[in-house]
């Protein structure tokens, strides 16, 4: 095996890894609040990429600047499927939590394929064809970007969350929900921005990884189980395991293509959470009671 | 209720005779889906032990039950239950790994999706099993091959699984097992302080339903005569698999079928009239708009209800 392959598949792996990170944050921050499992997450991501790209074609705004707006636009659409589906169902079984949830991806999912069609697209940035060399291996540019943004907006999360009294009253209810109430905090609020939040993550993770990775509507599921993936890894409801499960699991993703074949790629991931499960089967940093 | 049951099934068992094929076809999808639903509610409704990933074992089932007849020439009759148990031997594995430190609520859920995408994976790239395009089963019409000229025999054989599935549930609803596996669902903490041994339980029930889901995987297989990957082991035949009795009211005897009777002839309606004139999707939104309306408007499913609603009327005639 070549030595700068895998230089390279490392190095790639690690920076796709950001966009991973972000994603799973933004999972694990909605699952830890509020106890619900997103399956819409990963079709909200392919609307954020398909915004970038309608804002790329139509109105020539490169994603790396409009993931901002991407980024709003999904807080909203987070904000009103908490507030309009989910928080009428919080306290209801499990099952119909899923049932609500598989509902709003369906109907995310396919009117995408409506809007937009079924065919593979990709949203141009001047950056995605520039490339460093550092020593024998290359550095893709648009990744490098994609990779620093979306760390610099994970870490502005956690400040958030850690600094702030709305951060602090977040991390407050999804601790002890019950506790929250009884010092007068307004749960009902927190649900809503948690899950805005949540969404925002994977608007601004949709629009930056747009210009590297093609899409269509029926990527959504496969970035939904690939950020299950990463937060069992992590260890559910764990931030910092949600950001070093994303870098984990796309190295191991990247790695996989390298040493198998790139259609095998998401077997060394999902061998990776086999092996975290039989080991340490809460999670990298996850507490036991999940 | 005894003589209401009676009844429904025979009315069931004559009906081929007077529906069309459309019709025929329909039932068959009802039957079978029903099927799927009362074997998933065994792990999923009863132990509330909510598995996401129930096509891997359909895939399971249905992709060594023609390995075994092509390659072996064995009959999918005798194959059918080879393929239940090697689905109950993965159904075994996963259980293992999810129940194994009391993992529950959504880290089962999320295990057993990561469980069908490897499968869907693995499959998908070896060669011996047709990789992505999957294996095809020439038509015979030879009884011995599961294969049968006229359709009546598939309404039967998927009635006959669906009452199957539903004694096996019914039996172990009356059994002590069925009481422990309330007892797990309900608290399984308290369970566990009473003495009931939650992983062994959960186990079982897992076991049971995976063997029924991997019998039934031969049956699809058989009479769709291909199988491909992500058909078979894909994510939509899992959200198929649950959303069925968990409409109709998940751990409750006739939840599965109500669920079947009810979603099959809309999803197949819709894709009928909405998926055609290149409205890609249409079908399947409806879908997602049905689904959200059963959560927030009969959020304990549509059996309970039923039951309900039957009871206060016969009150009312008394």
């Amino acid at each position: 095996m070549d030595l700068t392959l895998v230089m390279q598949g490392v190095l790639s792996g690690l920076l796709f890894g950001g966009v991973y990170s972000l994603m799973a944050v933004g999972l694990t921050l909605i699952f830890g609040v509020m106890r619900v499992v997103n399956f819409a997450h990963g079709d909200m991501m392919v609307w954020g990429m398909y915004l970038a790209y309608m804002l790329a074609t139509r109105a020539g705004v490169d994603p790396y600047v409009s993931f901002l707006v991407c980024a709003a636009a999904l807080f909203a659409l987070g904000l009103l499927v908490q507030r309009g589906l989910v928080d009428r169902i919080v306290d209801a079984p499990h099952e119909m939590q899923i049932l609500l949830m598989l509902g709003v991806a369906l109907v995310l999912e396919n009117v995408a394929l409506l809007a937009f069609g079924p065919e593979p697209t990709r949203v141009r940035s001047p950056l995605a064809s520039a490339t460093l060399w550092l020593g024998p291996v290359f550095v893709d540019v648009a990744r490098l970007v994609t990779f620093l943004v979306a760390v610099t907006l994970t870490s502005a999360l956690g400040a958030f969350l850690y600094r702030t009294d709305l951060g602090r009253t977040i991390r407050a209810a999804a601790d002890n929900t019950y506790g929250a109430l009884v010092i007068g905090t307004d749960v009902r609020r927190v649900y809503a921005v948690a899950f805005g939040v949540g969404a925002a993550c994977v608007g601004a993770a949709g629009a930056l990884v747009s210009p590297i990775l093609p899409f269509q509507p029926s990527t959504g599921l496969s970035l939904s189980v690939a950020s299950f993936n990463i937060v069992i890894i992590g260890g559910m409801g764990s931030l910092l395991g949600a950001f070093v499960g994303g870098l984990l699991v796309s190295l191991a993703e990247s790695l996989g293509a390298v040493f198998l074949k790139p259609s095998l790629k998401e077997l060394f991931s999902f061998s990776l959470l086999i092996v975290i499960l039989l080991f340490r089967p809460a999670g990298l940093f996850g507490r036991r009671s999940a | 209720m005894k003589w209401a049951l009676a009844g429904g099934v025979v009315a069931l068992v004559a009906l081929p005779a007077v529906l069309s094929s459309y019709a025929l076809t329909l039932f068959i999808l009802i039957f079978f889906y029903g099927f799927l639903g009362q074997a998933w509610n065994i792990v999923g409704g009863y132990a509330g032990q909510l598995s996401a990933g129930h096509a891997a074992f359909v895939g399971v089932g249905g992709y060594t039950a023609t390995m075994l007849s092509i390659e072996l020439g064995l009959t999918p009759w005798v194959g059918m239950l080879v393929g239940g148990a090697l689905a109950a031997l993965l159904g075994a594995i996963i259980g293992y790994l999810g129940f194994r430190f009391g993992l529950r609520g959504f880290y089962f859920v999320l295990l057993t999706v990561a469980f069908a995408e490897i499968c869907r994976v693995a499959v998908s790239n070896i060669d011996a099993l047709g990789g992505p395009l999957g294996l095809y089963i020439t038509f015979t019409g030879n009884p011995r091959q599961f294969q049968f000229q006229d359709g009546r025999v598939y309404y039967y054989i998927a009635l006959a699984l669906m009452l199957l599935a539903t004694l096996i549930a019914w039996a172990i609803e009356r059994r002590r097992f069925g009481v422990y596996l309330a007892a797990i669902r309900e608290d399984e903490a308290a369970a566990e302080a009473l003495g009931v041994n939650a992983f062994k339980y959960k186990m079982l029930a897992m076991v049971v339903s995976s063997f029924l889901t991997g019998v039934g995987g031969t049956f699809y297989a058989f009479y769709l005569f291909s199988l491909q990957p992500n058909t078979l082991f894909g994510i939509p035949l899992s959200v198929e698999i649950i959303i069925r009795p968990i409409v109709g009211g998940a751990g409750t005897l006739f939840g599965p079928i109500l669920g079947s009777f009810i979603l099959t002839p809309l999803a197949e309606i819709s894709r009928r009239y909405l998926g055609q004139g290149g409205l890609y999707g249409a079908h399947l939104i409806a879908y997602g708009v049905l689904l959200i309306g059963v959560v927030l408007f009969l959020p304990e499913g549509a059996y309970p209800r039923l039951r309900r609603a039957l009871a206060r009327r016969a009150g009312a005639t008394r």
